[in-house]
């Protein structure tokens, strides 16, 4: 990948809404040249979706999200792939990843409440074929999203003026 | 009673700024430009192990010239870095800041009325520093069609026969201003020729955004007659650590390190255990900070020279040096009332001497929202001022 590739990339991962025009001052490139550089990152599929971390806690929405750990038997000539393809659709979940250790697949689950989360497991993942166990941690507190820390930092006082 | 101040201590001029500190502290809500430190926090691995090691006890002092480990790391990361060579055991004292390297420096080779050639504009310790060894300094300005690197001719033009040494110091602040190969071979004839020694401050080498950073030592001949100083505020954020270093021939060393032993003893034992960690472990988070200066650079430089103060873009450090000549207003005027007025803090140019004047030092070391916030306010305060 190019620099400048990679360099837009860092700077959307930061903040994605800044314009192609003030993207452009920054890396010394035309907006439209920007512009059309971050279209063939989105047709690459580089560039997934434009999204928002939000601190939920604070928005106070009261959902529940737990991690949830799954063994699986993998079928033959398709390993994980068709199950986590299967589970994937889902709409209650929102990460899926195959993982090494103790376990195969780690989901990340979200619902209103933690019954809905609970039935959400037990009716829809435990019953599924080859899944032979499942362990569901309910998550307290976030305390860091995606390199973003959500708990308040005290500001350290800085001079008006030093040389 | 008598009067108990030195002649020395009174004849050095107070701070040009002092006026202005006091001043901002009355006025809410100041965008700062007038820091001439990082934003960012020190990485926290840095700031982890020299909280760990307080926690076993590394609390006592280190060898005069610094941890041997430390010594030991540096010397490898200037030569790979750099292609520095310098020997961990007799060539390398790690200081207390940049600040203390300077001023053990120049002491340890002035004697009175030796003259030092001080590039300028210039970081504003240098002359007293000077002053206060019994010396006598001498600006060479740096000018802005040269785009504030040092031109040979001016240099020679100020060589006497009373000359000692030059100081510099790119990337420069407060042009932001880089010397290449080409531009430091120019001047190491002269230096050469004339017999002089090179005292380099490179505190901003890792802020350096076109190319990488020469070390002066390494052009020509001059290793062998050079003062190199450096440190880890800039690079690593760690400015109220202070530790820097410096570094010079074997014979050089030995004479600025009596002067150390007595003045200063060690660094701060928490401080060099935190820079050993910043050298293993945060090339990453240095390369982040100064991939974020760069973006902050390209912007607020195109933003100045947008709403009408021209500025060059310079290759280093964090400053942006526009020129206010336009104004018509005076460097001091202009900073003052930009703070009353408009509530943002910049450096008048004059503070760091020869050919600063007509300019004020804008750090871009603050967040781009910050900075986006205060070009709306400068270009507001322009508007006012040409209506």
């Amino acid at each position: 990948m190019q620099e400048k590739d990679l360099e837009l990339l860092q700077i959307l991962e930061n903040n994605s809404r800044l314009s192609a025009t003030e993207i452009a001052t920054m890396t010394n490139l035309t907006p439209a040249d920007v512009e059309s550089r971050i279209h063939a990152l989105e047709t690459a599929g580089v560039i997934c979706k434009y999204t928002t971390v939000i601190n939920w806690e604070k928005a106070g929405n009261g959902e529940v999200s737990s991690i949830i750990e799954l063994k699986v038997s993998p079928e033959r000539d398709f390993g994980y792939d068709r199950i986590a393809e299967r589970l994937s659709r889902f709409r209650q979940v929102k990460t899926l990843r195959l993982m090494t250790g103790t376990y195969d697949l780690q989901l990340l689950v979200t619902g209103k409440n933690m019954q809905e989360v609970s039935r959400f497991v037990s009716e829809h993942v435990a019953p599924m074929d080859r899944i032979r166990e499942t362990a569901t941690h309910i998550i307290m507190k976030s305390y860091k999203e995606n390199g973003n820390v959500l708990f308040e930092q005290q500001e350290a006082e800085r001079l008006p003026y030093s040389f | 009673m008598r009067n108990f101040i030195s002649e020395r201590a009174h004849n050095i001029p107070p701070s040009g700024i002092r006026k202005f500190f006091d001043l901002a502290l009355t006025i809410e809500d100041v965008i700062s430009l007038g820091v001439g430190e990082p934003d960012f926090r020190t990485p926290w691995n840095i700031c982890e192990s020299s909280i760990y090691s307080i926690e076993q006890g590394v609390t006592s002092y280190t060898p005069n010239k610094g941890l041997p480990v430390l010594r030991e790391s540096l010397s490898n990361y200037l030569q790979q870095h750099y292609h520095l060579p310098y020997n961990s055991d007799n060539e390398i004292i790690i200081t207390s800041g940049v600040s203390e390297g300077l001023d053990i420096a120049i002491r340890a080779i002035v004697d009175p009325g030796d003259e030092v050639l001080i590039a300028q504009p210039s970081y504003v310790s240098y002359a007293p520093c000077v002053t206060l060894a019994g010396g006598i300094p001498v600006p060479v300005q740096c000018t802005e069609p040269d785009r504030f690197k040092l031109n040979a001719d001016a240099l020679q033009d100020k060589i006497t026969g009373k000359t000692k040494a030059l100081m510099i110091n790119f990337p420069n602040n407060p042009t932001g201003a880089v010397m290449n190969r080409e531009d430091l071979r120019a001047i190491s004839d002269i230096i050469i020729d004339k017999d002089l020694l090179l005292i380099t401050d490179e505190v901003y080498a890792e802020l350096t955004y076109e190319g990488s950073h020469v070390a002066a030592a390494t052009v020509s001949d001059l290793w062998q007659r050079t003062i190199t100083l450096n440190g880890f505020s800039k690079a690593y954020a760690m400015t109220g650590w202070r530790v820097g270093y410096l570094c010079a021939p074997k014979e050089l060393c030995e004479a600025v390190l009596k002067i150390h032993q007595y003045v200063m003893l060690c660094a701060p034992v928490m401080g060099q255990v935190g820079a050993l960690e910043a050298i293993r472990s945060a090339e990453e988070d240095k390369n982040n900070m100064v991939q974020e200066y760069r973006l902050r650079r390209n912007m607020f430089i195109a933003g100045l020279n947008r709403i009408g103060l021209p500025a060059h873009v310079p290759d280093g450090a964090f400053y942006a040096f526009p020129s206010i000549k336009e104004t018509g207003l005076s460097d001091t005027e202009f900073a003052e009332r930009l703070l009353k007025e408009q509530r943002v803090a910049v450096v008048p140019g004059s503070v760091f001497g020869a050919g600063g004047e007509d300019h004020v030092r804008c750090a871009y070391a603050v967040s781009r929202k910050q900075l986006t916030e205060a070009l709306g306010r400068i270009e507001t305060f322009l508007t006012n001022l040409r209506n």
